[in-house]
This record gives structure tokens, C-alpha cells and sequence, in this order.
């Protein structure tokens, strides 16, 4: 697990280092700079999707059995209103505590 | 003259990114709070990896991955995909950066986050003065850095007292979707947040927990696709 935390350090030093360093004042060629631009919305939608639909592992949209659901479309709303981490936090999981409550 | 562009720049970058603070102390609670509850991880490999990776994103990414057992290739293909943006970065300060000394220029991107590349590339567009933007750059990194290194530290502390059945793990996911909104303010970026999140929940059963590394690639490919269609 060391071993595996220290390459990703390694490497994610080495993506920083990349321009700056090794390749000089060389231009980010356009086959690389399109792509790139689309890494942050496709990894977040890839993390946050199923952990909100299929918390168990099992697509599942009822607030019964799965909460997470109902919680992560109150927090969405809450994150476009204010994109504020805390409230967001804060609200999300009061949610996900009212319903485990409530259901 | 010198001291004056230190101090300032200094002084500069460190208070620019004090209400950023707002967002990344809660941030780096959370990882330190996901890292203690683990049985895997636990707390010391938790506040290493802020030392080693300092990536908010793929550390939380990396804790995730490790507690639910995943392959160690597939954790380190997965966190650098996260962490590839910072091609990105690196690009726009090359220019920038070109006209530091040597050794800062080879330590310096150690502390190139999402947050000191914003308010750093923002300052230079109206600054010339190469040891100003190097002490602005440093300021506001180090100010980041020590804050996300104490974060991770309390979260790890309180992680420790906080009983699983709160289920702060769904704090990750909440984390998540506020980086995500400014990610998706254009149609290109809003489809590839969506094919990366349904792909991924379609391959979830993949082995070696690659799901999210198909549903990121796959959305990456929408993005382009839906761009390239924009330009027609």
C-alpha cells in the first residue's frame, strides 16, 4: 500500500513537474490539451454517480432502502445554489440522517 | 528591491487564498476521517499520503480504493488519471515558471494545485516581476500545503471517535459533486460528467475495480465527441 501511494506521489509530482521541467516552454500539442480538458467532469460524474445510485453495489433509487439517493439530489441543488463545501456537506449528511431516521 | 517583491509576494499569496481555506479544511477533515474509519488505511498512511501525493482528489480517490480492497495497479492507474489535469497546469505556468532559478523550478510544482494554479495565473496576468509571482506562488502554495497537512491531521484525530453507523463515508461523494458544478458549465463538459457517471455505474461490475477508470475514459471521449460536434 506504501509502495503504491508513493508511485501515485511520484507521478502526480511528475505530471506537475512535465511542462515546467522536463519538456521546457514546449506547447501542450491540441491531441492532449482537448482530451485533458474533459478528465475533471468525466472522473467526478464516474465517482459520484455510483455512489449515489448503487451504494451497495445494486442500482437502487428508493429513498427506503437507499437514502443516498434522495440525499445526494438534495445536496446536488444545495452544490449548484451555493458550491460551498461545508453547507454542502453539512446539508447532505443532515439529509442522509433524516431519512435513515424517517425510513 | 528584492526583499520588497519577497515580502510582498509573500504576504500577497498567502491572504488571496484564505476564504479558499472555507472549502479545503473540510475537505482535507473528511479525508482524514475516511482514512482513520478504514481498517485498511488507517490514520498514518492517511496523513501520508498528504505529504507525498497533496491531491485532495486522488487521495480521497486512493483511500476509497484501497479500503474496498482494490488492486494496488489498478489504485495508482486510477488516482493518476485524477491527477493527469495537472498536464494542464503545468503548460500554462511553464512560461512563468521559466524565469525562476533552477531548483525552484523543480520544487516548486510539488505544490501546483487546482487552487494555487487558479489564484497564481490570475495574479501573473497582471504582474511582470519574476521574483514577486515566484514569492506570490509560494505563498499561496504553502499556505495550502500547511493547511491541507493540519486538516488531514484533526480529520485523522476525530476519525477515530466518530462511530461508522453515521455513514460519514457519504461525505466523499458530497465533496465530489461541488468540484463538479464548475466542471460542467459547458455542454461538452456537463456530457462527459454524465457518460463518465453512467458508464461507470454500468461497468461496476468490472474486475479489479476499473469501473471508475472506464466510466472517466469513456466520459473523457464524450466530452471530445460532443465538442468536436459543437465546431461542425
Amino acid at each position: 500500500m506504501w509502495g503504491a501511494v508513493i508511485v501515485i506521489g511520484l507521478g502526480t509530482y511528475l505530471t506537475r513537474l512535465s511542462f515546467i521541467g522536463a519538456f521546457g516552454e514546449r506547447q501542450m500539442p491540441p491531441w492532449l490539451g482537448r482530451p485533458l480538458r474533459y478528465v475533471a467532469p468525466a472522473v467526478l460524474g464516474a465517482i459520484v454517480l455510483p455512489a449515489v445510485v448503487m451504494p451497495d453495489g445494486v442500482v437502487d433509487f428508493s429513498p427506503a432502502t437507499n437514502p443516498r439517493f434522495v440525499a445526494g439530489l438534495i445536496a446536488m441543488a444545495v452544490a449548484i445554489r451555493f458550491r460551498n463545501v461545508t453547507v454542502v456537506i453539512a446539508v447532505g449528511m443532515a439529509a442522509l440522517w433524516i431519512l435513515d431516521a424517517l425510513l | 528591491m528584492e526583499n520588497a517583491a519577497t515580502r510582498s509576494g509573500l504576504r500577497d499569496g498567502g491572504r488571496v487564498v484564505l476564504p479558499l481555506l472555507l472549502a479545503i479544511v473540510p475537505f482535507g477533515l473528511v479525508l482524514g476521517v475516511t482514512a482513520a474509519a478504514s481498517e485498511v488505511v488507517g490514520g498514518t498512511l492517511g496523513i501520508a499520503t498528504s505529504f507525498i501525493i497533496f491531491a485532495g482528489a486522488a487521495q480521497l480517490v486512493t483511500v476509497q480504493l484501497l479500503d474496498a480492497g482494490s488492486s494496488l495497479v489498478v489504485i495508482v492507474v486510477t488516482a493518476l488519471i485524477v491527477n493527469v489535469r495537472h498536464l494542464m497546469y503545468s503548460a500554462a505556468m511553464a512560461p512563468h515558471f521559466s524565469e525562476f532559478p533552477r531548483r525552484s523550478r523543480y520544487v516548486l510544482p510539488y505544490l501546483l494545485t487546482d487552487q494555487a494554479f487558479a489564484v497564481s495565473m490570475l495574479r501573473y496576468e497582471t504582474t511582470e516581476d519574476p521574483e514577486y509571482k515566484r514569492w506570490y506562488f509560494i505563498g499561496s502554495g504553502m499556505t495550502l500545503w500547511v493547511s491541507w497537512q493540519l486538516s488531514t491531521i484533526a480529520g485523522v484525530a476525530l476519525g477515530a471517535q466518530i462511530p461508522e453507523s453515521l455513514g460519514l463515508d457519504f461525505a466523499i461523494p458530497l465533496v465530489f459533486l461541488v468540484l463538479l458544478i464548475p466542471a460542467v458549465q459547458t455542454r461538452p463538459g456537463l456530457v462527459a460528467a454524465i457518460f463518465g457517471g453512467l458508464i461507470a455505474v454500468a461497468a461496476s461490475g468490472a474486475p479489479y475495480s476499473l469501473g471508475l477508470v472506464i466510466g472517466a475514459l469513456s466520459g473523457v471521449a464524450a466530452g471530445v465527441a460532443a465538442e468536436r460536434l459543437a465546431e461542425r
